[in-house]
């Protein structure tokens, strides 16, 4: 009871900081209450329509009332955002036809009325889509997410090529952590390996050199990467001056995907570098002398004695540096440019910009879920229990 | 040369690390064919380094190692077939006992079918037959052990080097361990060149032993030669127990010589050429000094105070004062009990002439 009393701000903590704000999160990926919400009545009408041509006199009666009511409420925007994400155009139809209401005369039928003023509301399409966007609980978003549509005929497919907008990006996101990782671990594992078996003077040096990007800002650090790589940047500056490449030749390493990969690959090497030296440190010295002892080549005593015995922390820091790549944000906004941009630039692109916070929580779920089949795979293969991470 | 060149050889091998002073000094040794010699001092005295340049980890600053009379110079270490067994055993842990034997075997190509064959043969040579499937983390200190041994001798070299590598164990598992170390090595012939800073097992398992004091070695006899016979106090002191006075050499006889200790006169063995004059440290056992409350008939006889007696089973340790030496012992074997001596009496102690021996004091 003691004990459980001591974890209580933490477990507290977590659970605001954490357990909280992703449940929200997620739960907006599918449910978005706001157009039921602003237009109860009308979604009550339209439960019981067919879906086929247009929706009883008392649909468009209900409707013509919640837009003047929403419209007094100012819970309009809030409605109309969701309902034209499913269908473009529909923000104007509404918010003209709520303004226009109050001024216009009543045509016998609710249906002339709203007719009369946006000729949208004989289209049977306007009204599926504010059916659509008014169900509560929807994969509208997943779909986006996924650059698949309902078609025609009901069923669900991927968009054309041209116009997918997340899968590519999806998969470039992939590609470039799994690259980044693959980069860190070619890097870190040598440098893990040297600073194991120097020693101890040596090796507290070079674990200092390793941490001190941990000191620095992240945005010095990414804007060093600018200072280096632009194109009268000092890489490129050096590169002509000592004639290597004529003037108009210089490279662009950056604002594309040379930029991302280099940036990431340096803001991230620590985390490689940590866990692999922690398990290298706990690997003793005189194995490898053991196994050359033995008649092994050194290269075939690193690959049968020293390597499996690394696994544990190539596990750790690749899982480490996937995990934080796949969503990383700041570095690849600042130095991706277009061709170097990730998944993570559009979750943000909707969280603050275009506000469809559905469709950045289904992206990020997506994202989650990746990872954590990632790491349920990772535990089958080595087990968690051998995976060490400082 | 008709006699074959000794199996291992140290040719005035001098060694330094980068950055320190000489780690080991002139070091000249000769092991024979199937001979157990082992490397004893204390610790930081550079045994491990000699071992490491046998093995090809460590080159020699100057001088030469040979094998078989061939220098090993510029062979690289997987190339000189030696087994060693290191300090902490070394077991690869992320594989079985079984595949840690089999992997020198592997490494040279052996077939499955006599892998299989040798490493049963050697798991039986350290009674270890039921073991092969287990990781090495599930073995006692003891039984790892076994299997480090095992594994230096699975690919049948013809010299082994084991580094401490009883030091880890307790007392008994070390004794035992001690006498099936021996039993292997005289069951197969090889020869093993062996470290350890204990003098006991030092004494209980080797051939021979070179004792090594600061990167020299100070002798190199059979155990029973450097306990009846130490070179140098440093000898004397570090194998078994001695006390060691300090003195002038007065006068030299014929194998004896007198010396004078704190202005008392007292005959030893004059085993150097240390001329009148000189000043020596005079080594007695303290099983030869025996004690009395009436006078002897020793040539070397002198009055003590009794500081302290120790009662430990089959022997009396007692403390004395004896010529202004108050840490001098004497044991008393437990057969007759202790005469009625007790601590502040004085008594009478005495040894033979050539019970003790006269050293240079120079070299300690
Ligand atoms: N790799 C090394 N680099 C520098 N100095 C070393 C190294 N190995 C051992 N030494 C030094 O050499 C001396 C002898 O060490 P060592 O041969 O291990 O002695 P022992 O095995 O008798 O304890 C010690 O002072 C030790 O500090
Ligand atoms: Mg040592």
């Amino acid at each position: 009871m003691g004990a459980l009393a001591l974890v209580l701000p933490l477990l507290a903590f977590v659970t605001l900081s954490f357990v909280v704000p992703l449940a929200t999160l997620l739960s907006k990926s599918a449910y978005q209450p706001e157009v039921s919400e602003v237009f109860p009545e009308t979604m009550h009408v339209l439960a019981r329509w067919n879906g086929e041509g247009l929706p009883p006199e008392a649909a468009f009666a209900a409707m013509a009332g919640e837009l003047a009511k929403a419209l007094d409420e100012r819970a309009l925007p809030r409605a109309s955002g969701a309902i034209n994400r499913v269908q473009g155009g529909m923000r104007g139809v509404l918010n003209l036809t709520a303004r226009r209401l109050a001024r216009t005369d009543f045509a016998g039928t609710w249906r002339e009325t709203l007719a009369g003023i946006s000729g949208d509301w004989l289209q049977p399409r306007t009204w599926l889509a504010i059916r659509e966007a008014g169900a509560p609980f929807t994969l509208r978003h997943y779909l986006q997410a996924l650059d698949l549509e309902r078609k025609e005929d009901g069923s669900i497919g991927f968009r054309p090529e041209d116009s997918r907008v997340y899968t590519p990006l999806m998969w470039r996101t992939l590609l470039v952590s799994l690259g980044v990782t693959l980069l860190c671990l070619l890097i870190g594992y040598p440098i893990a390996c040297m600073i194991a078996n120097s020693p101890p003077k040596r090796s507290r040096l070079l674990l200092l050199l390793v941490l001190v990007p941990f000191w620095t800002s992240l945005l010095v650090r990414t804007t060093a990467w600018i200072v280096l790589l632009q194109r009268q940047g000092v890489i490129n500056g050096l590169l002509v001056g000592l004639g290597i490449l004529p003037d108009d030749a210089r490279l662009q390493m950056i604002y594309n995907m040379t930029g991302t990969f280099v940036a990431m690959t340096h803001v991230l090497l620590p985390f490689m570098v940590l866990p692999l030296y922690s398990v290298m440190r706990s690997i003793p010295p005189s194995h490898m002398p053991a196994a050359v002892s033995l008649g092994a080549s050194p290269l075939k005593a690193f690959r049968r004695v020293y390597l499996p015995q690394t696994l544990p922390g190539i596990g750790a820091g690749s899982l480490l540096v996937f995990i934080l790549a796949i969503g990383y944000y700041i570095t690849p906004a600042l130095v991706g440019g277009r061709t170097g941009e990730l998944i993570s630039s559009q979750i943000a692109y909707h969280v603050q910009t275009s506000l469809n916070w559905g469709l950045a929580a289904a992206l990020s779920s997506i994202l989650l879920v990746a990872v954590t089949v990632l790491y349920l795979i990772y535990s089958r293969v080595v087990g968690i229990e051998r995976m060490r991470l400082g | 040369m008709s006699q074959p060149a000794p199996h291992v050889e140290y040719l005035a091998v001098h060694k330094r690390y980068a950055d320190s002073d000489w780690v080991v000094r002139d070091l000249d040794l000769e092991l024979n064919r199937g001979e157990f010699l082992t490397l004893l001092g204390p610790s930081g005295s550079g045994k491990t380094t000699c071992l490491m340049m046998l093995a090809g980890f460590e080159p020699a600053t100057t001088g030469d190692i040979r094998i078989d009379g061939v220098s090993v110079a510029g062979l690289p270490p997987d190339k000189r077939g030696l087994g060693v067994v290191f300090q902490n055993y070394a077991l690869f842990p992320h594989m079985s006992v079984g595949a840690n034997l089999a992997f020198p075997l592997e490494v040279r190509g052996l077939s499955a079918g006599q892998r299989r064959e040798r490493v049963a043969r050697a798991l039986e040579l350290v009674r270890l037959e039921d073991f092969e499937d287990r990781r090495p983390n599930q073995l006692s200190g003891g039984q790892q052990q076994r299997v480090a041994i095992a594994r230096a001798l699975v690919f049948e070299p013809e010299l082994v080097l084991m580094d401490e590598p009883l030091g880890a164990l307790d007392r008994r598992l070390r004794e035992q361990l001690q006498y099936e170390i021996r039993r292997i090595q005289r069951q197969l012939g090889v020869t093993v060149l062996y470290v350890t800073h204990d003098q006991t097992e030092a004494m209980a398992m080797s051939d021979r032993v070179a004792v090594f004091r600061a990167g020299r070695i100070e002798q190199v006899a059979t155990p029973e030669v450097l306990y009846e016979e130490p070179q140098t106090p440093f000898v004397a002191s570090f194998i078994g127990e001695n006390n060691l006075l300090k003195g002038r050499i007065a006068s030299v006889g014929r194998g004896v010589c007198e010396v004078e200790v704190a202005g008392q006169r007292l005959q030893a063995a004059h085993i150097s050429d240390l001329p009148p004059g000189s000043e020596t440290l005079v080594a007695i056992r303290p099983e030869r000094v025996n004690i009395a409350p009436l006078p002897m008939r020793y040539s070397n006889e002198f009055e003590a105070l009794v500081e302290d007696i120790s009662f430990l089973g089959d022997h009396l340790r007692v403390r004395l004062e004896v010529c202004g030496n108050s840490d001098f012992i004497a044991k008393i074997p437990n057969i007759v009990g202790h005469g009625g001596i007790l601590p502040g009496d004085q008594a009478r102690i005495g040894w033979g002439a050539l019970d003790c021996r006269a050293l240079e004091a120079a070299s300690y």
